[in-house]
């Protein structure tokens, strides 16, 4: 008895805040936008029985996803945040990969040290992390001082305000959650592995190459879906440092739902959103579980 | 002892530069005393003057401090809960769509936990306020905590606590008497992060606030969105001065505590 109080209060919980919010999600991308409040058509009756019910019922459609399929600004802002967020999730894991295997070569007692250096961004808003960035890459701004400065170049970059500027916010902001796995898993790596692997005559890069990096997965799998799940729907690095032509989803259905008030196609582009991450999730959900059978 | 080979060292020199030098210049120009936030005119602490003047930046951080501990509180006694049902409570029926909703919130794209909740508040007649941010942010934030607890469970020696119960502990006294002292520093860790999560939160707070909640990050985000504001510097220096303060703070005396056991137990040996 105790055990089922203990199991449905986060169970009820999570269903009444997490799961039914997407089934109304669900039902509004299938309504109709009207000029009314809320601004959506059939709106479900109970007090009506039965008839309220086939009436909403009926009055559903798919016409928001045909629009969708319809306007192109739609699926090439799917595209381009899908190309965004794997291009970004590779750079991450190229810059982190080298930070991670750095920490779990230095000695013991730097590594305490190492880690909070690398937690504290981490804690740190990231709003003004991104923020940080916009005086770096301005037209005026440090990047194009230093390197006018020294004389690489004549006339101002111009990054801010484009797609380049979007790559360096997610990998600025999200390199601590590709490094902590990374380093989770090379860190419990025996060492002894290597060395029996160097004594039977590898070389240092072909060890690397057949013990550390296979050894290091399923860190890299999971950093890799902690940096590309959240990306693909990335709202806040986009609106700040991308520019009118960086187009992703995150800030067209931001933009659907407050400027437009298009609450139903606002819906429906989140109900694909949500159906083209539905497969990283899930896989990311079993990497965590089987990770942490393994920690038992 | 082992020594970094010159490529580790090149890479982590390079890796902390990155992710440090763009905050150290955050906080250097907040003390710039000019308009351009570009170019340095002299040292000055003006804009830490003119951000306590403002009225609205204070009211808004007043609203973000109340949701955050008010949440984060919540949310840590939910995902203590969840923890230990997903560690201990062994196969139940839905217990993989349970863990599928910790796990999900987790990367869940910020815009589509916003929007859907917004949208059963409005279903549910609730209005937008403190309460529906507290909501919102309890929610997403209990994941992180069961995370964080569960992490800390599963490497936890149970015999503990049945030996507890075999001595005439109920169940909740156990639990109270064994095991909660022992999670205890997961569990703080996990309010911590529940804290700064709901602080930091920008998208779900503009889905679910109302027009009388507005809080400090929705307020950044409007003032930052054009450019680069003098204000926003001061007041990104005090949050991470405080961040700062709080990490190495908490570091240090874990290390503390960890040396402390180690000479307990050589002590208990000898």
């Amino acid at each position: 008895m105790k055990r089922f109080g203990l199991i449905s209060v986060p169970y009820l919980w999570l269903l009444a805040l997490f799961l039914v919010p997407f089934l109304i999600v669900l039902k509004i991308s299938l309504s109709d936008t009207a000029l009314a409040i809320p601004p959506y058509t059939p709106t479900l009756d109970l007090s009506a029985g039965w008839a309220g019910v086939r009436e909403w019922l009926s009055g559903l459609d798919m016409e928001n996803f045909t629009w969708l399929t319809e306007d192109d600004l739609y699926w090439k802002a799917y595209l381009s945040s899908l190309k965004i967020a794997v291009l970004s999730t590779i750079f991450t894991l190229l810059v982190g990969f080298p930070i991670a295997y750095g920490m779990s070569r230095a000695p013991d007692e730097w590594r305490p040290t190492l880690m909070m250096l690398i937690i504290l961004p981490f804690w740190t808003s990231f709003l003004i992390r991104v923020y940080a960035w916009k005086a770096i890459l301005s037209q005026e701004g440090f990047l194009n001082q230093l390197l006018m400065g020294i004389g690489i170049i004549n006339e101002p970059l111009t990054i801010l305000n484009t797609n380049t500027a979007v790559y360096i916010g997610i990998v600025y902001t999200y390199l601590p959650f590709m490094v902590l796995p990374i380093y989770a898993a090379l860190e419990r790596l025996d060492e002894s592995l290597l060395e029996a692997a160097e004594d039977l005559g590898c070389s240092r890069l072909t060890a690397f190459w057949l013990i550390t990096l296979p050894l290091s997965k399923q860190g890299v799998i999971a950093g890799s879906f902690l940096v590309f799940i959240p990306a693909m729907g990335e709202f806040v690095i986009p609106s700040l440092l991308g520019g009118s032509k960086t187009l992703m989803i995150g800030k067209v259905l931001y933009e659907e739902f407050f400027a437009n008030r298009d609450w139903p196609v606002a819906s429906a582009v989140a109900v694909i959103l949500l159906l083209i991450l539905i497969i990283p999730i899930v896989l990311f959900q079993r990497n965590e579980e089987k990770q942490r059978e393994a920690g038992k | 002892m082992r020594r970094l080979s010159w490529f580790n060292t090149v890479s982590l020199t390079l890796g902390f530069a990155f992710l440090y030098i763009p905050m150290l210049i955050l906080i250097v120009y907040s003390f710039n005393g000019g308009k351009l936030v570009t170019v340095w005119s002299g040292f000055s602490t003006k804009w830490y003057g003119e951000l306590f003047r403002n009225e609205a930046f204070l009211d808004a951080a007043w609203v973000t401090l109340k949701v955050a501990v008010v949440s984060s509180t919540i949310a840590t006694v939910l995902g203590t809960m969840a923890a230990y049902v997903m560690v201990r409570a062994g196969r139940f029926r839905g217990r993989t769509l349970f863990s599928g909703m910790i796990y999900a919130p987790l990367v869940m794209p910020e815009v589509i936990t916003g929007l859907s909740l917004l949208l059963l508040f409005i279903a549910i007649g609730l209005d937008r306020g403190v309460l529906t941010i507290v909501l919102a942010h309890t929610t997403f934030s209990m994941c992180y905590v069961s995370v964080v607890v569960s992490s800390r469970l599963v490497t936890f020696d149970q015999s503990l606590e049945e030996a507890a119960l075999d001595l005439g502990c109920t169940g909740f006294e156990a639990f109270r008497l064994v095991t909660l002292p022992i999670i205890a520093p997961a569990v703080i860790s996990g309010w911590l992060l529940a804290f700064t999560l709901s602080l930091d939160d920008l998208v779900i707070a503009s889905f679910t606030s109302g027009p009388s909640s507005t809080t400090l990050p929705i307020k950044i985000f409007s003032a930052v969105r054009l450019g680069v504001s003098p204000e926003i510097n001061a007041l990104s220096t005090i949050m991470i001065t405080l961040v700062a303060v709080g990490v190495i703070g908490a570091s240090l005396s874990s290390k503390r505590t960890i040396a402390k056991r180690a000479k307990d137990e050589q002590e208990a040996i000898q």
